[in-house]
């Protein structure tokens, strides 16, 4: 790690108007110490916000606010999220292990950064780490690469399974300004696609900072799974991974969500596929229909064809699953 | 009173207390005075040199010490002979920061020494370097025309060249009845023990070292260290008593302990290197090859041809080989065989023997291509294997020393209920899975080495041993201490086992499932001449109960020597010792293995293994259920750290056919997943209840314990076993290890 | 091919960056270094820390850089919590900091201050092992021991969540901590033990 300074800022307000260029405010830490490790992130100061942020829940009729401090573990335990939001404990209990989950946070969650091996390894070509040095990954070992929303300058996946279950609910971001001025952004505005600047992951304006997430209350507490298929059964990240989210009025589909992870550079919701089964039957063969509609949008790379055949087996699978959750 | 034996009871680890309280400790655990931290820095490029390196940045940061490179290394013994150590293969071994050259990526380039480890790593990323990259090629299957036999060497007497052709292998095959013929591809690996390689010298002053290393042979690295640095042997101490798993690759001395030396020399310091993941990745492993077997059998089911080729990668340095096409007619009798093994030199870091080396490499292969030839003919697996079997060894005619294999495949199988699956592929489901059964042979050489052991008693009559050999995780020292209790007649408890250590007495590298039948027989062989002289001081003491006893008529039985027939009358150990002016009375043995003897015979351990593994119909994710695995390895000492050997390769078993591997970019030329996170081993939730037979072997050949090593044995049968058990569930054959289950998608 | 050209092409863009700024060095390289070091080269920054390990209570001084793991290690002299991967990946640094099991390698040592923490040298108490440690020894749930002590910890967390209720639960409960001898049957069985009592 590069030497840096410490602070501690109080709340807030310190830590925004503490923040120089170049210094990076530390959470859980576990993506950032790792970065640091690698010579990847080499801030000049760490403002240590454990203490500024909220590490509470809150409830209300018009639902939920998780403070950005909330460790995952701690989510993935509340008595309200169990019962109203249960989509989300359950991708949160399939990432990471339960020693991250106890470290990492809300907020840290969202801006983890991809897990790809050409953006890991400081002697990679990398346009997201060094931006102009090549896509190594575009020609090369892109097996666990992206199948949709990639440009040629990038084709890493976004790693995190709780942001999958967030935008499937249809969370938002709360973010604080310098100017002590608070904004809401819709998840599916968060994250980024890569473009021609995929050394950018996400909206959050400069020196802006998670305060917390909110998710407004539904319905699909009673249908719902979230189902990742990786290389090995447990703590790796996903290859594909489905959260799906059904209302049920008797056999008919009266809302859907259809997200996936390990497929983009954010978390992917499947529209077209939800817009098709709203107003079905919960029947195999509009499931099938479903997954096939969100197949058709992929265009995968060169080592990574699987992903597709992969990906309508998991919504196929977890839409059947919601039925029996 | 009798003591009861010790051998064959699953006695719990005697350094368990140590492993659970954190107080085991490891290389880099050892915290001594102004204690330097060294960090490797390692070459990014693949091929070519360095053309200009500048370290005065890093020189720059508070903290630093020193950064050694290949323009400011201090000058070393430079020939090649005295950097070889036991295990290196024919060629010319690497020297760290010898020079420019850059043989391979990964090869370390510099090494910063620091105050902490910290700044250490933080200033290896301020050194400029310079590259001239030239055109490389990492690529095994591109490149099958530079294929070459291997050169022969001194460590190609365990890896001997692949066997003479026997008969007409290409005319039998053309009239076989049935025939298989299969081409098999396996990834790279590498060992990644959990613990990091690490070095910790200690300064002593007068050209002595005292080295804490993580290796399997400490006076291997004790021996290259002298000979490369100039120092007295006597002057260099390695010791490694506590060893975070090795698999072989710490056979060899590894960069960190040679850059760890130097820095320590050259400084004259306390200095400490520590690898770090990405690091263990560049010290050698388990190479890429393709291999190719054609089978052939008449209308029974009887082989009648069997070819088996294979191509490894090596580096361009050193011919690295292993045994991969032997195996099949060390099992199968046919007439007619063919058998190659080549080795293709690329721009690779030279591979490293990793847990059963070409065994379960070409094991896979041939056990594979067995269940293929199976649904050919249209017989059950172990039936073919059954019909195919063999009392004595078909490639040299001559017995084993013991063979239970048949014992190990009729238990297994009973075990496994093998006789009620449905034998047709893709039809047994269980739910939404598709559940697959299949089977397979495991062999392993039976190797012993020579060792040398000095035995104790002590005035308080307990019994020290000694010997050099490490203990890898193996349970060496809990077996020892059995086997040394046995042949004196004392309890557990009595006895010490010291080990770990380059000063004890000899014992060559630990590897090959050796060491138990190696550093064990001695140990008997040791103990006899103690004994005898024990008995010669006790008859000294005057009225001795003893006197006039010849060795047959005494019993050596709870740290007393009794009469068989009057046991009343008896000398305690004590009592000698006391005779002795309180002096300890010792011994020091060689145990040879019995060369001349066993060139009669063949010497292998066997095992049989089945494996149920659940297919999920729409993701096709692989499940491995359920597996047997029984061994016959002549008598087990410990049967609770036996089971957990084969248990643990049997885990490595589902981790080479499912899991791990190491993906090369070949147009970059360097491995990209240098990390746990993407190197995937099994983690506790793809492993479920693995159960081990023990089959009765007895071997009154083989060695003074009738013991054969279970390291490596546990692992071999496996692979090939799944991958039948998955083509059994989906029809689908897939010959490349690992499996990706997106293949069967 | 065309590969090999693009990746030196990357290589030699680094080379060339690196080679430009070797040629600016003046003729007294050192002596340049040294005026300007403080410039191009950040100084360490140490601050005391205060922590409370083992019911322990430790003043140090140390490098903001320090890891919870180096720090107990290093400097403490707790060599108990190991260095499998120090990236996160293996478990092996598991320590409990306010009763929850963390990984020391990602854990800088400055942000547990005065939080209680627990490293399997703070188990046993006196001569008495814990039930775990206990059960790893009786069931063989290790070989080399090296990721022995993050798998206790992990594992006395796991009890203590009270993700015991199956064997799958244990496992998937135990899945952050690698143990490559291959020794899961054991640990799990051990766990098991000391859940039902």
């Amino acid at each position: 790690m590069k030497p840096f300074t410490l602070r501690k800022p109080n709340d807030i307000k310190q830590a925004l108007s503490g923040k120089k260029a170049g210094e990076a405010y530390i959470a859980g830490g576990t993506n950032l110490v790792d970065l640091m490790k690698k010579h990847i992130a080499e801030p000049d100061a760490l403002l240590d916000v454990t203490t500024a942020l909220s590490a509470g829940i809150e409830t209300s009729s018009r639902g939920i606010r998780i403070g950005a401090m909330v460790r995952n573990s701690h989510i993935a335990s509340h008595a309200a999220i169990q019962s109203q939001y249960p989509l989300l404990a359950k991708a949160i209990l399939a990432g990471a292990s339960p020693q991250i989950r106890n470290m990492a946070s809300t907020a840290g969650n969202l801006l983890q950064r991809t897990r790809c091996p050409y953006f890991y390894d400081i002697t990679l070509p990398c346009n997201k780490r060094k931006p102009g040095s090549g896509c190594g990954a575009l020609e090369g070992e892109n097996r666990m690469s992206a199948i949709v929303g990639y440009s040629e300058h990038c084709v890493a996946v976004h790693p995190s399974d709780m942001c999958v279950a967030l935008a499937a609910l249809d969370a938002s971001v709360v973010v604080s300004g310098s100017g002590g001025k608070s904004e809401s952004i819709p998840f599916a505005s968060f994250h980024r696609l890569p473009g021609t600047t995929p050394e950018i992951d996400n909206n959050l304006p400069v020196n802006a900072l998670i305060t917390a997430v909110e998710i407004p209350a539904n319905a699909f507490h009673k249908h719902y799974a979230y189902l990742k298929v990786r290389d090995r059964t447990s703590y790796a990240f996903a290859l594909v991974s489905v959260a799906a989210a059904l209302q049920l009025s008797g056999t008919k589909i009266t809302a859907a969500r259809l997200a996936s992870g390990g497929v983009a550079h954010k978390p992917w919701r499947w529209h077209e596929a939800e817009k098709f089964l709203q107003g079905k039957e919960a029947t195999a063969a509009n499931f099938s229909q479903a997954a096939a509609i969100a197949a058709r949008s992929t265009k995968p790379l060169s080592h990574n064809g699987y992903k597709v055949t992969m990906l309508q087996g998991a919504i196929e699978t977890a839409l059947h699953n919601c039925l029996n959750a | 009173m009798k003591t009861t034996p010790a051998v064959g009871t699953p006695l719990s680890r005697i350094e368990g207390k140590q492993k659970v309280t954190g107080t085991a400790r490891y290389a880099a655990d050892y915290n001594v005075p102004g204690l330097l931290h060294g960090y490797v820095v390692n070459s990014p490029i693949t091929k070519g040199r360095i053309v200009q390196v500048d370290t005065i940045p890093a020189l720059a940061v508070e903290g630093v010490v020193e950064v050694l490179t290949h323009k400011n290394r201090p000058g070393l013994a430079w020939f090649d002979l005295q950097y070889t150590d036991m295990d290196a293969p024919p060629g010319t071994v690497f020297k760290p920061l010898h020079n420019a050259d850059i043989l391979y990526n990964g090869q370390p380039v510099a090494l910063v020494v620091a105050t902490s480890f910290e700044t250490a790593r933080y200033a290896a990323t301020l050194i400029r370097f310079v590259w001239e990259e030239e055109p490389f090629d990492t690529c095994l299957q591109n490149h099958p025309e530079k294929a070459r036999p291997a050169k022969k060497g001194f460590a190609t007497a365990l890896r001997p060249p692949p066997p003479k052709p026997t008969g007409n292998f290409e005319a039998a095959f053309a009239n076989a009845a049935f025939t298989v013929d299969a081409d098999y591809r396996h990834s790279t690996e590498h060992h990644n023990p959990i613990e990091l390689f690490a070095t910790t010298t200690i300064y002593e002053g007068n050209g002595k070292l005292t080295i804490y290393d993580k290796t399997q042979g400490t006076i291997n690295n004790q021996l290259f260290v002298a000979n490369v640095f100039g120092l007295h042997y006597k002057n260099v101490q390695v010791l490694a008593p506590f060893v975070g798993g090795a698999f072989g690759s710490g056979l060899r001395p590894q960069y960190q302990l040679f850059l760890c030396v130097m820095a320590a020399l050259h400084l004259k310091r306390n200095v400490r290197v520590v690898l770090d993941r990405k690091q263990m990745f560049s010290l050698g492993h388990r190479p890429q090859s393709l291999q190719n077997l054609r089978f052939g059998a008449d209308a029974t089911g009887k082989l009648t041809a069997m070819s088996h080729l294979a191509v490894s990668e090596t580096s361009q340095f050193e011919d690295y080989t292993e045994q991969v096409v032997a195996w099949s007619h060390k099992l199968y009798p046919a007439p007619n065989t063919l058998f190659d093994f080549k080795v293709v030199p690329l721009h690779l870091n030279t591979p490293i023997d990793m847990r059963a080396p070409g065994g379960c490499t070409g094991m896979h292969a041939i056990e594979c291509a067995m269940d293929e030839l199976a649904y050919r003919i249209g017989i059950d697996p172990l039936q073919l294997r059954l019909l195919n079997y063999s009392e004595t060894d078909p490639s040299t005619g001559k017995p084993f020393t013991s063979k239970a294999l048949k014992t190990c495949y009729l238990r297994a199988a009973t075990q496994f209920d093998w006789f009620k699956r449905d034998g047709r592929p893709g039809v047994t489901t269980r739910g939404n899975k598709l559940v697959g059964y299949g089977m397979a042979t495991g062999i392993w050489d039976a190797y012993q080495f020579p060792a040398r052991v000095e035995a104790i008693i002590t005035a308080e009559g307990k019994l020290v041993v000694h010997n050099a050999t490490t203990d890898i995780g193996t349970g060496t020292l809990t077996v020892m201490t059995q086997i040394a209790a046995d042949a004196m007649g004392l309890p557990v408890a009595a006895v010490t086992f010291e080990y770990g250590d380059s000063k004890k007495p000899f014992s060559m590298f630990q590897g090959g499932s050796a060491i138990t039948a190696s550093t064990g027989s001695a140990i008997m062989v040791t103990a006899e001449v103690l004994k005898k002289k024990l008995l010669k001081k006790a008859q000294s003491i005057p009225n001795s109960p003893l006197k006039n006893a010849g060795m047959e008529e005494v019993i050596f039985t709870n740290g007393t020597i009794r009469l068989r027939q009057t046991p009343r009358q008896a000398v305690s150990f004590k009592q000698i010792i006391a005779a002795n002016n309180g002096k300890p009375i010792k011994t020091t043995r060689m145990g040879m293995p019995h060369a001349i003897k066993l060139r009669k015979y063949t010497k292998a351990t066997h095992s049989a293994c089945f494996v149920e593994v659940e297919v999920d119909k729409d993701l096709k994710t692989i499940t491995v259920t359920r597996a047997i695995t029984a061994v016959a390895a002549g008598k087990i000492i410990n049967p609770k750290t036996a089971r957990s050997q084969i248990s643990g390769s049997m885990v490595w078993g589902i981790s080479k056919a499912l899991h791990e591997e190491t993906i090369l970019d070949e147009h970059l030329g360097k491995y990209i997943n240098t990390n746990l996170g993407e190197y995937h081993i099994p983690v506790h939730a793809d492993i479920n209840t693995l159960e081990v037979i023990f089959a009765e072997e007895e071997d009154t050949l083989i060695n003074e314990l009738g013991s054969k090593g279970v390291g490596e044995i546990g692992l071999v049968a496996m692979p090939a076993a799944i991958a039948n058990a998955v083509f059994h569930a989906t029809g689908k054959r897939v010959n490349k290890l690992p499996i990706h289950f997106d293949e069967l998608l | 091919m065309e590969k090999q050209t693009y990746s030196r092409r990357f290589f030699l863009s680094t080379s060339s960056m690196a080679a430009a700024a070797v040629a600016l060095i003046p003729g007294n390289v050192k002596a340049f270094y040294k005026n300007v070091k403080k410039r191009f080269i950040p100084a360490k920054s140490v601050n005391t820390l205060s922590l409370t390990i083992n019911q322990k209570q430790y003043t140090v001084q140390a490098d903001t850089r320090t890891t919870l793991l180096d720090l107990l290690r290093e400097q403490l002299q707790l060599t108990g919590s190991k260095k499998g991967c120090d990236h996160g990946q293996c478990g092996a640094c598991t320590v409990h900091v306010n009763g929850e099991r963390v990984l020391s390698c990602l854990t800088l040592a400055a942000l547990v201050q005065n939080q209680p923490i627990t490293t399997i040298e703070g188990l046993a108490e006196g001569d008495q092992l814990h039930p775990m440690q206990q059960a790893f020894i009786e069931c063989d749930g290790f070989q080399c021991g090296y990721c022995t002590p993050g798998q206790i910890m992990s594992a006395v967390a796991c009890v203590k969540e009270g993700h015991t209720h199956s064997v799958e639960e244990i496992k998937e409960f135990m899945s952050g901590n690698l143990c490559r001898c291959g020794a899961y049957n054991g640990i799990v069985e051990s766990i098991q033990k000391v859940a039902a009592r």
